[in-house]
């Protein structure tokens, strides 16, 4: 396994061929600098998110994680200096958001939902439900898909909210703390279902979880300090979804605990 | 609930009678239930004629305000032009006490229905539209960031999500509209009419007949309160998906 706590300023943007039939991009900061409220959030930074690997972001809170994947996703602040873009030179319509609350809309079917965002484009028909029937079924929420939101339970919402942002099929992914509001068990099998579900797309995942990280990531980098900069990079032996709790496991548990307590300056 | 509303009914009853009977006021100050019963059986079909034209006042302002006064929310979160030019309006029209119009209003659309209707839409235009526009403010920005991802479409936004998550504010707005919705058409009738239950009970009023004006006012609160629960029932099926029951405040 390689562990570096170099700050990433000459990463390579590996393009891998998506395993859903997607060409997963690379996204690219170049140089991105930025502010919110006379505070400097980002200061030059650089850094390659590799395509096609699910990259999760780990860093204090308020330590500008959200703020990079609303960049990202074309809603952030305005950028004071840099670039941020997706390799390919992809438009914002490369990303699906996954947040913390579900956003499921109290007054449509589950399955509705899920077909939001082909509504939303005037897109929907015949094979985006058939996509959704499937998708809901394959994530076991076959009856439920007629339900209202407010039918559901916490953790059926946010598997629904899992599968409106796989449905939208595009070839990047952010996840803005996705599975933080559920229990650890829902939790669990909700990273299960989506580090199955989201293969050959380059995710973004933001969270304050180590040990989330440590299921989920082919890649895991550690934020700290204002303004932000990458403190520790690492890759986690194996694929996931990864068995955590044990040997090397532990091990880079504890490190990413202590990274994350100290402030992170190595 | 409605085990309850019943029982403060009668206890009202109970106690207007009471109140007759201890103080004994001259009929024509304070009639007792029992006579303003009699006088309702009396007077019963004259009653009904002006009770169709009163309550057509009231339904045709309650569907006349709660259409303009969706539009002009609708129109003020779609466009800032719309916005910028109508909200002043709305805020000078809730200046204006709209009471001190009837006259004008009477004046300009005749003794007629459409006097009574212009006053009664008057007042629910406000209710229903500073509730509708603000519930539609109230979309979580998430969501629309998160439509935006989506690439949606901007009309689509406002259709598919901006406006129904406006819908129950807005029908809270209604329900408000239909309780107020019979002053309007009252006052109108007040200040110059030739039917309806509030130009009966003036007239009543003026010669005497302080029975009869009870009992009309007696079937305005019944065909108000029947308003009231018609609309809300409508409500709560158009809007299927907020929780029967209120949620309660933090």
């Amino acid at each position: 396994m390689a562990l570096c706590t170099t700050s990433m300023s000459s990463g390579e943007a590996r393009i891998e061929p998506g395993r859903g039939g997607l060409t997963a991009p690379a996204v690219v900061l170049d140089e991105v600098t930025i502010s919110l409220g006379g505070r400097q959030v980002f200061s030059g930074l650089s850094l390659v998110f590799d395509g096609g690997r699910t990259t999760c972001i780990l860093g204090p809170s308020g330590c500008g994680k959200s703020t990079l994947l609303r960049l990202v996703a074309g809603i952030g602040p305005p950028l004071e200096r840099g670039r941020v873009g997706v390799s390919g030179g992809g438009g914002p319509c490369t990303c699906s958001w996954m947040g913390q609350e579900d956003m499921l809309l109290p007054w449509l079917s589950l399955h509705d939902n899920l077909l939001l965002g082909a509504t939303l484009r005037g897109q929907r028909d015949r094979e985006a439900e058939g996509q959704a029937r499937l998708l809901l079924a394959r994530a076991g929420l076959a009856e439920a898909g007629d339900s209202l939101p407010a039918q559901l339970s916490g953790g059926m919402r946010q598997r629904g909210a899992l599968l409106r942002t796989l449905l939208e099929d595009r070839p990047v992914v952010l996840m803005d703390e996705p599975f933080s509001a559920l229990d650890a068990l829902t939790r669990q099998r909700l990273q299960d279902l989506a580090a199955g579900l989201i293969g050959g797309r380059t995710v973004l995942l933001v969270t304050h979880d180590p040990l989330e990280a440590l299921r989920l990531a082919d890649d895991i980098v550690v934020f700290a300090g204002s303004p932000a900069a990458v403190v520790a990079r690492l890759q986690p032996p194996g694929r996931p979804p990864r068995a955590v709790g044990e040997g090397e496991m532990a091990r880079l548990h504890g490190h990413l605990l202590s990274l994350l307590m100290g402030g992170g300056r190595p | 609930m409605k085990g309850r509303g019943l029982i403060a009914i009668l206890g009202l009853i109970l106690a207007w009678q009471l109140v007759v009977t201890l103080a004994a006021p001259p009929p024509y100050i304070l009639p007792g239930p029992m006579p303003v019963l009699r006088a309702m059986a009396r007077v019963f079909p004259q009653l009904l004629g002006h009770l169709a034209v009163t309550a057509l006042e009231i339904v045709l302002g309650l569907l006349g305000g709660v259409l303009l006064g969706g539009a002009c929310a609708v129109a003020m979160i779609a466009s800032t032009v719309a916005r910028s030019w109508l909200q002043p309006l709305l805020v000078i029209s809730q200046a204006l006490p709209v009471f001190a119009l009837a006259p004008l209003l009477v004046l300009w659309f005749g003794y007629g229905m459409g006097s009574k209707i212009a006053m009664a839409l008057l007042i629910i235009f406000f209710p229903v539209a500073a509730s509708f526009y603000h519930g539609m403010r109230r979309v979580p920005p998430q969501l629309l960031d998160l439509a935006g991802i989506m690439g949606a479409r901007r009309g689509a936004v406002l259709r598919r999500i901006v406006i129904p998550w406006g819908l129950p504010a807005f029908a809270s707005g209604v329900r408000m509209a239909a309780a107020v919705a019979p002053i309007g058409a009252v006052v109108g009738e007040w200040v110059g009419a030739s039917s309806g239950l509030g130009y009966y009970m003036l007239h009543a009023n003026g010669r005497m007949q302080i029975a009869e004006m009870f009992a009309a006012l007696a079937v305005l609160a019944l065909f108000s309160l029947f308003l009231w629960f018609a609309v809300d029932r409508l409500m709560r099926r158009l809007i299927f998906w907020e929780p029967a029951t209120p949620r309660r405040d933090p």
